[in-house]
């Protein structure tokens, strides 16, 4: 007798008020392939877990962001945000489409200059910007967006001595209507420290103010309120051409549109509400357009967007290491991914597929990963068809953050994977050895040798 | 006449017609009672336990659907399916949560399965949600009681600048609670925010008399059926027990009014409350028909029949005229139902 | 263990204690199991006969078994009284 395919058994309480979805049929597809190649063989060759990238899903989505503006507005143009996803394979996929760089650090500066991105085509952002990484961006004639008096001051003492004039843009945080307003970065719109700026910058003559930035937040829900900030900054820039007859060239709107994530604690799925990029769109190219702009004087419109364009071309592959039962007669999943590797699942709730069949019977489980600590939770609830040990999952939309934000802490962080578009896999970071962390310890001497 | 009756097969959730009643059942009984349709009912259900589901009179079969937060990719493979056997005309949502999804997938039930449903537009569905309340009041004209959303407890204390208490706290699709301290305004928020997410809504307290329309509106500003009934008897969950049809005109002026200015489409109740200086303020606007709906037609006004020749594109004409002084008096009923029956819908999802 | 005499299944995976009104839902192995263990099967035929149909060798089966075995404990299924073996 042929044996039958073999399913852990299975037995709840058929609980009032919290049924399955409908009998026991189960809302979930087991999702075997990325792009042509199946889980099994991915992570046979290159390891669980494994995080693996669409390049086929970020180029459409590039052309689905940049078509969105573009048949709306004359002149716009991207930069990628490296905080979001720095690996170079896929930064330069970005830059291939056309991408600026945008960057917050020295490191992600550098890293910039290094794919190859002109000194003129990077955008430098955020607080910390020191000495020497502001002498570089001003010799390379880089956009610098300056976050606060100090770093003003700074660049105005460094165009003297290095007798240059930097281009400039002020970051402005303002009023939009959401919740919670960032107002930690740059200088505020309604208080007027952003024209107490802009008055210091003009007046001084040592810097060419090019441009006006805002961000006014993370996974916005909301285009009406670029729509808001939109108007802010177009303002702003009316009022500098009158009062100095100085043409802004640039507004940048910064990132921070949502990607198809479900955030904790939200009724509807993310792949459902999330407005699409037509609607944020439509909201920014509006304001820009009826804000009284002359024709050719339209300023160019820079998108820093990251989250939306990357979240969704990204997969983590993983392993179950073993079913628990907890106390309380949960069932409990112990993965070989942890928070330590996605970050993300601290505020989302990240979509995870079973990567085999699987019958109609499903269990709610808490999933774990595998650290030795209490916080190490993927998902508080979910409902997942029983699986065994070595059984394959998949995590998905977890492109944005994850890769940059991931810690080697305990486990070795681990490989990843790029998939053309021609559905060939490239190894675009590999596992990490021991020598990739040691390489930089030293011991001293003495320390070298114990006896046990 | 019962002869030339059209025959169509009409999907229908809000099965649950518990103390806290689901319009399902409610709308069932109008299409049944339609002069004009023989209509076939296929239910749809949430839960096991809906009563809906066990009452084979008005109910010819059920079918479990997957919970609105599961996302409208799984409805849309679970409808293909119950399509595939059952071949439905239309399909009359009744639950706030659902109409999201019910809302965007119109396009594509239309096209791929020929359903049909009469529903408001995204627009429409999105401008009347409690949190923009005051910014829709403000583009109709219409009074609504002021109102601030909040997204964590450590705003309550600051509601004193703006409230004076009692004051309501409300979720975003459902859920209102009276709180006369911040103790209860933060007891409420924990509640409702872990059922329905953020944000949560602060609603000032107004004093006086709620009445509430049950009316349809055709997309185009038309306003093809109203009738204002107020509240008798409330249950302790602040549910009509009973009610009665009153004459109203400025209640009926200002139904007009939103529908002419919102172009509703579809079913909708107004909740609002008058004033002892007869000033009317918006509660809200329930984007589906109420569970009271059946009063209208006690009044002689079918408004789920009106939903379903307007959605199936037939000429209709408004109502204009109601029975005034009509009172509905609900009461509960306990079916017998065999265990084979709630084994079948819990292990198979039909029944 | 030994299961509840009365406990009503149905092929569909339906489990219904009568003495609670519990209801339950299981998978098909699972309900095979359950019948086993209502006729007094102990773990010994029940692991091989699990092992003879299905695609799974004891040690995989052991593990599972028993954490099936103490959910059923765990839903009041059992009648309280200790396998015979154990």
């Amino acid at each position: 007798m042929k044996k039958l395919q073999y399913e852990r058994p299975v037995i709840q309480r058929l609980n009032v008020g919290v049924m399955n979805k409908f009998g026991n049929k189960t809302e979930y597809s087991p999702v075997k392939h990325i792009e042509g190649n199946t889980v099994k063989s991915l992570i046979e060759k290159f390891g669980s877990p494994l995080f693996v990238i669409s390049e086929r899903i970020i180029r459409e989505t590039f052309k689905d962001a940049n078509r969105a503006f573009k048949t709306r507005y004359p002149r716009v143009q991207f930069a990628w945000s490296y905080k979001t996803n720095y690996l170079n394979a896929i930064c330069n996929v970005f830059h291939q489409e056309g991408s600026w760089a945008e960057v917050v650090s020295g490191f992600e500066y550098h890293k910039a200059l290094k794919n190859g991105v002109p000194g003129t085509k990077i955008i430098f952002n955020g607080p910390d910007k020191s000495e020497a990484d502001l002498k570089l961006a001003i010799e390379k004639n880089s956009l610098i967006h300056i976050d606060h008096l100090d770093e003003l001051y700074l660049i105005k003492e460094l165009a003297v001595e290095m007798k240059k004039r930097p281009r400039v843009a002020i970051r402005i945080n303002m009023d939009t209507g959401v919740y919670p307003m960032w107002d930690r970065f740059g200088f505020n719109y309604e208080n007027g420290q952003a024209w107490d700026a802009i008055n210091k910058i003009m007046l001084n003559d040592k810097m060419d103010l090019v441009g006006l930035h805002s961000h006014i937040g993370t996974f916005m829900l909301a285009p009406s309120a670029y729509g808001v900030a939109a108007k802010k900054l177009s303002d702003l820039a009316l009022e500098i051409k009158k009062k100095y007859k100085k043409n802004i060239q640039y507004i940048d709107m910064g990132g921070g549109f949502a990607s198809k994530n479900t955030l904790k604690g939200s009724y509807l799925q993310g792949i459902d509400s999330t407005p699409s990029f037509d609607q944020f769109a439509e909201a920014i190219t509006t304001s820009i357009l009826n804000a009284g702009f002359v024709e050719n004087e339209l300023p160019l419109l820079i998108l820093e967007t990251g989250r939306a364009l990357i979240d969704e071309a990204g997969y983590l592959l993983g392993t179950v290491i073993s079913n628990k039962r907890l106390s309380d007669g949960r069932r409990a999943t112990i993965m070989d991914f942890g928070v330590n590797i996605l970050f993300t699942s601290f505020w989302y709730d990240h979509k995870i597929s079973p990567a085999q069949e699987f019958s109609r019977y499903t269990e709610d489980a808490v999933i774990y990963g595998p650290l030795c600590m209490n916080i190490d939770v993927i998902r508080e609830n979910v409902t997942l068809p029983p699986m065994k040990r070595d059984d394959h999952v998949i995590v998905h939309t977890v492109g944005a953050y994850n890769m940059t934000q991931w810690m080697q802490f305990i486990a070795l962080r681990p490989a990843v994977v790029m998939i053309d578009t021609q559905e060939k896999v490239h190894l675009i970071r590999s596992r990490e050895t021991l020598a990739s962390i040691e390489g930089n310890e030293i011991i001293p001497r003495y320390l070298e040798k114990f006896k046990l | 006449m019962a002869a030339r009756r059209k025959k169509i097969k009409i999907a229908v959730t809000g099965l649950n017609a518990i103390d806290s009643p689901g319009p399902g059942i409610p709308v069932i009984r109008a299409l049944r009672a339609s002069g004009d349709f023989d209509v076939r009912i296929i239910g749809l259900s949430y839960e096991t336990l809906e009563p809906g589901i066990y009452m084979h009179d008005l109910v010819d079969k059920t079918y479990q659907i997957p919970f609105p937060s599961s996302g409208k990719a799984s409805l849309l493979t679970r409808l293909k399916y119950i399509n595939s056997i059952e071949k439905i005309d239309l399909i009359i949502p009744n639950f706030d949560a659902e109409l999201f999804n019910f809302i965007t997938l119109a396009n594509t039930l239309r096209k791929e399965m020929g359903i049909r449903v009469f529903v408001p537009t995204l627009d429409q569905f999105e401008e009347r949600h409690k949190s923009n309340l005051p910014a829709f009041g403000k583009k109709h004209k219409i009074k609504v009681p002021f109102s601030k959303m909040i997204f964590s407890t450590a705003e309550i204390p600051s509601l004193r600048k703006d409230f004076t208490y009692p004051l309501v706290v409300k979720g975003k699709y459902y859920d209102a609670s009276i709180a006369y301290t911040p103790e209860q305004v933060a007891s409420h928020f924990n509640k409702i925010s872990a059922k329905w997410g953020l944000p949560v809504i602060i609603q000032q307290f107004v004093y006086g008399q709620e009445v509430n329309v049950t009316a349809i509106g055709d997309g185009k500003g038309n306003t093809m059926g109203a009738v204002p009934m107020r509240k008798q008897y409330i249950t302790d969950k602040g549910k009509a027990w009973s009610g009665i049809s009153i004459n109203d005109r400025k209640l009926m002026d200002m139904t007009k009014k939103l529908i002419r200015s919102t172009k509703w489409k579809g079913g909708m109740e107004l909740e609002i409350i008058k004033t002892a200086n007869d000033e009317y303020y918006l509660l809200e606007i329930n984007p589906r028909f109420p569970a009271w709906v059946y009063l209208a037609v006690g009044c002689g006004q079918n408004h789920p029949e009106m939903l379903v020749k307007m959605a199936m594109g037939e000429k209709v004409v408004p109502f204009k005229k109601y029975d005034i002084g009509k009172m509905f008096v609900r009461y509960s009923y306990d079916l017998i139902v065999e265990l084979k029956e709630f084994e079948k819908i819990s292990t198979l999802g039909e029944l | 263990m030994r299961l509840k005499k009365n406990l009503a299944l149905s092929d569909s995976g339906f489990v219904f204690d009568p003495s609670t009104g519990d209801s339950f839902s299981t998978n098909p192995i699972g309900l095979e199991i359950v019948k086993m263990l209502q006729t007094g099967k102990d773990a010994d035929e029940i692991k091989a006969q699990v092992v003879k149909t299905y695609l799974i060798d004891e040690v995989g089966f052991e593990k599972d078994y028993y954490d099936f075995v103490n959910t059923l404990t765990k839903l009041k299924l059992s009648d309280g009284s200790p396998e015979k073996k154990d």
